[in-house]
C-alpha cells in the first residue's frame, strides 16, 4: 500500500503548471487534493511517471460569488464552498451537494476542481454543476476553452480534458428567482459512494406552473446525465404527486445503471425513480417558499 | 531516484529530513518524526485512523505526500496531552466513557473531533450533529455509543 516511485513538481503559478503539462501531459497527472488520486495511487491501480501537484497554484484558491454567477477556483477546497454562506443563498444546491462528499475530513483536502476532473460518475459534484448548467474554464499554452458539463463529462473516470490542459474554472449561473432546487440520493452508511441520486432545479412562474427545469441523475450511467425528456415534460405543468410521479419514470426511461454487489441495475433504477421524484417535490416545495 | 528536502512542523518542532516525493505524511510521520501515535489502518482514506490536523483542519494523513507538508503546521494526537501529563478534555472524557477498548481508531477520532468540540455549542449538540462529525472515522470495537457519550461530555466540559 505505498505508491509508485514518481516524479514531482510543485509550480507555483497556473502558467508554470500548465508548462509543465505541455512538456509531460502524456506521462503526467496533475494532484490536486488527493483524495482520489492518492488511493489509486496506493492501491498501484495508477502509476503516472509524473505528477504535477498543484496546491501552491494560490491563484487558483479563489471563490467569487457575484449577481450572475459563482465562480469557483479549481483549487477551492470543499470545505471553503461547504462553509460559503454566501455562495449557499446564491446557489443553495452546491452546499446541499457538497455536504454529501465523503467526510469532513475528505472535504478539508478535497477540491470542487479535482471531483470534476476525476469524473466518477456517483460523485455528488459532477451531478449538481450538470443541473446548474455549469461552465468549465480549461487553460493549456495552446489557449483556452470553456465546456458545458455535456462536453465535459465523457465516461467513467473521463473527461475531454486533453493531456495539457488544466481545469482552471468552474462558473455556475446563479438560479433565476423562483426556482427551488433539492439534492437528494441514498447511501447504505454515511459518506459511502451513492446508489443513486438525482438533483432537482424547478422554476416556477406565480399561479405554480413550472416554467423551467433541470433534472441530473447520479450513478444511472457512466457519466452524469440530465433527463432531458422529463425536464420538458415538466414546463408548463403544476408540480403536484402527480406529475412528480410520471416526471420520474420518464427520468429513468432508457438508463440502465451499472448493477454490483450493492444493487442490481433494476434496483437502482428503482431507487433513482424514487429520488427524483423525492427531489422534484422538495426543490418545488422550496420553490414555493421562495416566492 | 529523485528525492526532496522538506522542513515540516510537527507539534512545534520542525523536522527536516531528505524524502522520496512518494513518502506519505503518515509514514513521515511514524518513521522519520518517530511519533507513532498516529496509527496507519487502511492507507486509501477509508479508516480515518491516520487523521492529523494540517494548519488546523483534520486531514487523512495517507493521502497527502510529506513533500506537500513541508511548510505547514501539523498537529498528532501527541500534542493533546499537556506536559505535565494532563489529559486533554476530550482525552479525559474518552477514558471516562469508555470511548475505546483496543485504542487503535483513537487517536484518529480525536483529532478529528478536537476542533469539533471546541467550536461546538453543548446545548445545540445533538446525536446527529456528534455523528455526523465523527463519520469519518471507523471503530470496529465499541459501536459508537460511548463515543458520541464522550464527545457529548467533552463539550460540555469545555465550554461550562
Amino acid at each position: 500500500m505505498k505508491p509508485p516511485p514518481f516524479e514531482y513538481n510543485d509550480p507555483a503559478t497556473v502558467s508554470e503548471a500548465v508548462a509543465l503539462l505541455a512538456r509531460y501531459g502524456d506521462e503526467a497527472k496533475v494532484l490536486a487534493g488527493g483524495q482520489s488520486l492518492v488511493p489509486l495511487l496506493n492501491f498501484r491501480l495508477a502509476r503516472p511517471e509524473r505528477l504535477v501537484d498543484i496546491n501552491n497554484v494560490a491563484e487558483l484558491n479563489y471563490l467569487r460569488v457575484g449577481d450572475g454567477s459563482v465562480r469557483i477556483g479549481a483549487l477551492l477546497r470543499q470545505s471553503a464552498l461547504e462553509r460559503s454562506a454566501e455562495a449557499a443563498e446564491k446557489v443553495p444546491l452546491l452546499r446541499e451537494a457538497v455536504c454529501l462528499v465523503g467526510h469532513a475530513q475528505i472535504r478539508n483536502r478535497g477540491t470542487v476542481g479535482g471531483s470534476v476532473a476525476h469524473a466518477d460518475p456517483a460523485a455528488e459534484l459532477p451531478v449538481a454543476l450538470t443541473a446548474l448548467d455549469a461552465r468549465f474554464r480549461v487553460l493549456s499554452e495552446r489557449g483556452e476553452r470553456v465546456l458545458s458539463a455535456e462536453e465535459l463529462f465523457v465516461t467513467h473516470l473521463t473527461t475531454a480534458l486533453e493531456p495539457d490542459e488544466l481545469l482552471t474554472e468552474i462558473e455556475v449561473p446563479v438560479p433565476s428567482p423562483g426556482t427551488g432546487s433539492a439534492f437528494v440520493e441514498f447511501t447504505r452508511r454515511h459518506g459511502d459512494f451513492a446508489l443513486g441520486g438525482a438533483a432537482v432545479l424547478v422554476r416556477l412562474a406565480g399561479d405554480g406552473f413550472c416554467e423551467g427545469a433541470a433534472i441530473a441523475l447520479l450513478a444511472s450511467a457512466p457519466k452524469p446525465v440530465r433527463a432531458g425528456e422529463a425536464e420538458s415534460f415538466l414546463r408548463g405543468r403544476r408540480v403536484d404527486d402527480d406529475t412528480a410521479h410520471q416526471v420520474a419514470e420518464l427520468a429513468v426511461q432508457g438508463i440502465t445503471p451499472t448493477g454490483d454487489i450493492h444493487g442490481s441495475s433494476d434496483y437502482r433504477r428503482g431507487l433513482i425513480q424514487a429520488l427524483v421524484r423525492r427531489a422534484l417535490l422538495s426543490a418545488a416545495g422550496r420553490a414555493r417558499e421562495a416566492s | 531516484m529523485t528525492t526532496r528536502e522538506v522542513a515540516i512542523e510537527i507539534n512545534g518542532a520542525l523536522f527536516q529530513r531528505v524524502v522520496e516525493p512518494r513518502l506519505l505524511l503518515s509514514d513521515f510521520i511514524r518513521h522519520e518524526a518517530r511519533l507513532t501515535g498516529t496509527r496507519v489502518g487502511c492507507e486509501h482514506g477509508v479508516c480515518g485512523a491516520c487523521t492529523v490536523q494540517l494548519d488546523g483542519a483534520p486531514v487523512r494523513s495517507c493521502l497527502l505526500f510529506a513533500v506537500q507538508a513541508s511548510g505547514h503546521s501539523i498537529r498528532t494526537v501527541e500534542a493533546l496531552v499537556k506536559p505535565n501529563g494532563e489529559l486533554h478534555p476530550l482525552q479525559q472524557a474518552f477514558h471516562e466513557s469508555h470511548a475505546l477498548q483496543c485504542g487503535f481508531c483513537t487517536p484518529g477520532f480525536l483529532m478529528t473531533l478536537e476542533p469539533f468540540v471546541e467550536h461546538a455549542d453543548p446545548a445545540l449538540l445533538d446525536d446527529e450533529t456528534i455523528r455526523e462529525a465523527l463519520a469519518g472515522n471507523l471503530c470496529r470495537c465499541t459501536g459508537y455509543q460511548n463515543i458520541v457519550k464522550a464527545v457529548r461530555l467533552a463539550a460540555e466540559r469545555i465550554h461550562a
